[in-house]
């Protein structure tokens, strides 16, 4: 990959530091210089949109923790002032309860764009498995702040998860103990999600930097699949193309994100964690939120405890083999006619289990959950290894610029888009 | 290639569907209500959350609490509009505890603006000695802690139709939903039918009756609003909907200019995108 910094200081001042520490040399080439395939479509926003929304939590996470009190008696309360009385405080809470539900629309749409691209095959897979941490964190992250308002679904929530641990045979009532810090959970259990709830986002931002360096030592995968041969033709530099285009995918986002928020704020959340935690009172259905839902279906297809909890971590572990497991030399689902199929049937089953994972645990839904469970497992473990040996592919074109040119219905080759920005328009 | 796999989704979901037991449970589906604050341009109706003040005042404060709620919030914007001093002379007619004084002792006084609703019973076994065993629960959130199953696809279009007083329906129809217990039908003692509530069986007796609350009288010297069961359960309802959110009016009319900008800047950023890109495009084609 080039785009090693063409980056001249101007002033003498930041000549003088520049030579002292490269900065914005590096930002220069990371985001103005960086060569930026020119065939992305807006799938390939949502990795800004998901940077947006990190630092959208963090910002107002951190006013909410000016205004919150993390102690069981007070919790509740606290976000109730914080709802009427904290100025704009009903604005804050909604954005960052919203932001939560937000972040995981852009990560799971971000995710399946990997997967029909084939973004995680090599050179990227330290690129993927970063990705697959830094959803891991996110789980952990969304999961402990939503104990954090204390109602019934935040407790009730954090029993049903952190008693999962119980099923690992000896250290599993010790292992639950612990996260408890007692014997059910209580007030030692909402100061230490509360503490961890603040410190892992900021994890979470440090594995997104080094996401970004991977990214940007391999370059972007494109939806050819094909790799940049020729920067001059294949390419745009970063500003003005995708800064241009990543803003107006943004801005787009947020008239959803402003449309939950202002309109529809509770809808994404569950009616009973408006009424405080009571550990007396079990709510009828304790749900997760929708964003566990496909895993919690997992959870509960299996019937016995352990081999739940294992498939539902496996669930998630399997997508970090992913990159190994599909056997195929073709990235893109594009030249992929079979795999294009088995995608979106995957994609309808992940939906059809976030489904199930939000019905109660019987009769047919638990047979449906366990189909589903099987199909979920068997398109990692079977189809895709077998898909990459019997498949035939269509022919991939030779270079991203072929590509661009014969969807445009162009002839003659030689795009000159790298050097379209050094020289100012041509007409 | 693509008519196999939407065959395959299709497949996929009537599957489902056929798996999907029939909701076994007795209770009915709230009928709809047509209230002012739904919508993007919902507002409170000030008049209605005055009735239903009066009708929380008279009827359901003798065993429901509003903690949360100041006397002070009746008179702030996007409230039921009392005017300052309605406000002080409403709160000086409570009794609040405070204290300790300088003797130690805890005392009583006339309440004051910022008090919030003293609360019916010292404490929830109280509250409970008193109705049998059934907790009255607080009004101050209710109107957001209750709800009911939208089902397939009807919760889908919620987010694009803004539907999202499933809690207010759902209160106003458990109001009006006092009925006959059907034949056999177990009731404990001190318990009414109810067809909204789960399990039809509640705690609280039948709490309003038509003409159980005066309303004020119109120039023509007849009610504002008729003195129903209906008409009290509505006005109460919304009004315990703006305890739960009394935020709601400058939420909506905030959200109306936010995606209205947005929506600007991104008309904006799309054409200078376009122009942007076009030189790409062109050179494309050269
Ligand atoms: C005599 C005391 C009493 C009065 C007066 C009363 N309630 Fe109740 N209310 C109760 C009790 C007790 C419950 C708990 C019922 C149960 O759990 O079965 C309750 C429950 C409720 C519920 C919750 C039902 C649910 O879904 O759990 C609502 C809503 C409610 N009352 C509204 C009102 C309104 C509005 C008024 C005034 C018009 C009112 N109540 C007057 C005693 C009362
Ligand atoms: C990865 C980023 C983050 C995610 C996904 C996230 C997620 C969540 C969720 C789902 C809730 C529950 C919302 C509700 O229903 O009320 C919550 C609450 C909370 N979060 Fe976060 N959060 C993030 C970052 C942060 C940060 C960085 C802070 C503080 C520095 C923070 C502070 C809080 C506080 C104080 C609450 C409780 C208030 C409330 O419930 O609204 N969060 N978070």
């Amino acid at each position: 990959m080039s785009g090693h910094s063409t980056y001249v200081p101007k002033s003498p001042v930041m000549k003088w530091f520049e030579s002292r520490l490269p900065l914005f040399g590096l930002i220069h080439s990371s985001f103005v210089a960086y060569p930026t395939p020119r065939n992305l479509n807006y799938l390939w926003t949502f990795g800004g949109i998901l940077s947006f929304m990190l630092v959208a939590q963090i910002v107002t996470g951190i006013v909410l923790v000016m205004h919150y009190t993390p102690h069981a008696t007070m919790a509740f309360s606290s976000v109730e002032h914080i709802m009427r009385d904290v100025n704009y405080g009903w604005l804050l809470r909604y954005l960052h309860a919203n932001g939560a539900s937000m972040f995981f629309i852009a990560v799971y749409i971000h995710m399946f764009r990997g997967m029909y691209y084939g973004s995680y095959k090599a050179p990227r897979e330290v690129l993927w498995i970063l990705g697959v941490i830094i959803f891991l964190l996110m789980m952990a992250t969304a999961f402990m702040g939503y104990v954090l308002p204390w109602g019934q679904m935040s407790f009730w929530g954090a029993t049903v998860i952190t008693n999962l641990f119980s099923a690992l045979p000896i250290v599993g009532e010790p292992i639950v103990t612990w996260l408890w810090g007692g014997y059910s959970v209580d007030n030692p259990t909402l100061n230490r999600f509360f503490s961890l709830h603040y410190l892992l986002p900021f994890m979470i931002a440090g594995v997104v930097a080094l996401h970004v360096w991977a990214l940007h030592v391999v370059g972007q995968n494109n939806p050819t699949g094909v790799d940049i041969k020729n920067p001059a033709k294949d390419a745009v530099p970063f500003t003005p193309y995708a800064t241009v285009k990543d803003a107006f995918g943004l801005v787009c986002f947020l008239v959803v994100f402003a449309w939950f928020v202002f309109y529809v704020p509770n809808y994404l959340g569950h009616a009973d964690n408006y009424t405080e935690a009571n550990p007396a009172v079990t709510p009828a259905h304790i749900v997760p939120e929708w964003y566990f839902l496909p895993f919690y279906a997992i959870l509960r297809a299996i019937p016995n405890k352990l081999m739940g909890v294992i498939a539902m971590f496996s669930s998630i572990a399997v997508l970090v083999f992913l990159p190994w497991l599909d056997t195929s030399k073709v990235r893109s689902a594009v030249y992929r006619p079979l795999f294009k199929q088995f995608f979106w049937v995957f994609v309808a089953v992940c939906v059809g289990l976030g489904y199930l994972g939000a019905m109660p645990p019987e009769g047919g839904y638990v047979i449906a959950a366990r189909v589903l469970t099987a199909y979920y497992f068997i398109h990692f473990l079977v189809i895709l290894p077998l898909l990459g040996l019997f498949e035939t592919p269509r022919p991939v074109p030779a270079s991203i610029a072929d590509a661009v040119l014969a969807k445009h219905g162009g002839g003659a080759a030689a795009a000159v888009a790298m050097g379209a920005a050094s020289a100012p328009s041509k007409k | 290639m693509k008519k196999t796999t939407l065959l395959i989704a299709g497949a996929l979901a009537a599957t489902l569907a056929a798996f999907a037991p029939a909701h076994a449970s007795g209770t009915e589906k709230p009928p709809r209500v047509s209230w002012s604050f739904a919508g993007p341009f919902g507002t409170f109706d000030r008049a209605q959350l005055q009735r239903g003040f009066k009708v929380y005042r008279e009827v359901c404060s003798s065993c429901h609490a509003m903690s949360r709620v100041a006397f002070r919030n009746l008179a702030e914007p996007g409230g039921p509009g009392f005017s300052e001093a309605q406000i002080k002379a409403l709160a000086a007619e409570y009794k609040i505890k405070d204290g300790p004084n300088d003797q130690g002792e805890m005392f009583e006084r006339p309440g004051r603006p910022a008090d919030r609703f003293p609360a019916p019973f010292p404490n929830e076994n109280a509250a409970r000695a008193a109705n049998g065993g059934a907790y009255p629960p607080d009004f101050s959130v209710l109107a957001k802690a209750r709800t009911y199953e939208r089902g397939f696809p009807w919760f889908l279009f919620d987010i694009v139709t803004q539907y999202q007083e499933q809690g207010p329906d759902y209160i106003h129809a458990l109001l009006t939903g006092y009925a006959d217990p059907p034949q056999g039908f177990p009731l404990q003692p001190g318990q009414s039918y109810n067809k909204y509530m789960a399990g039809n069986a509640i705690a609280m007796p039948k709490p309003l009756s038509d003409g159980q609350v005066e309303y004020p009288k119109g120039p023509d010297g007849k009610p504002a609003a008729p003195e129903t069961v209906d008409q009290y359960a509505k006005d109460v309802t919304a009004f315990m909907m703006w305890a739960a959110e009394p935020h709601l009016e400058a939420r909506k009319a905030m959200g109306f200019k936010v995606i209205l900008f947005l929506i600007v800047f991104a008309g904006l950023l799309y054409f200078t995108k376009k122009k942007i890109w076009a030189r790409v495009h062109d050179e494309a084609h050269a």
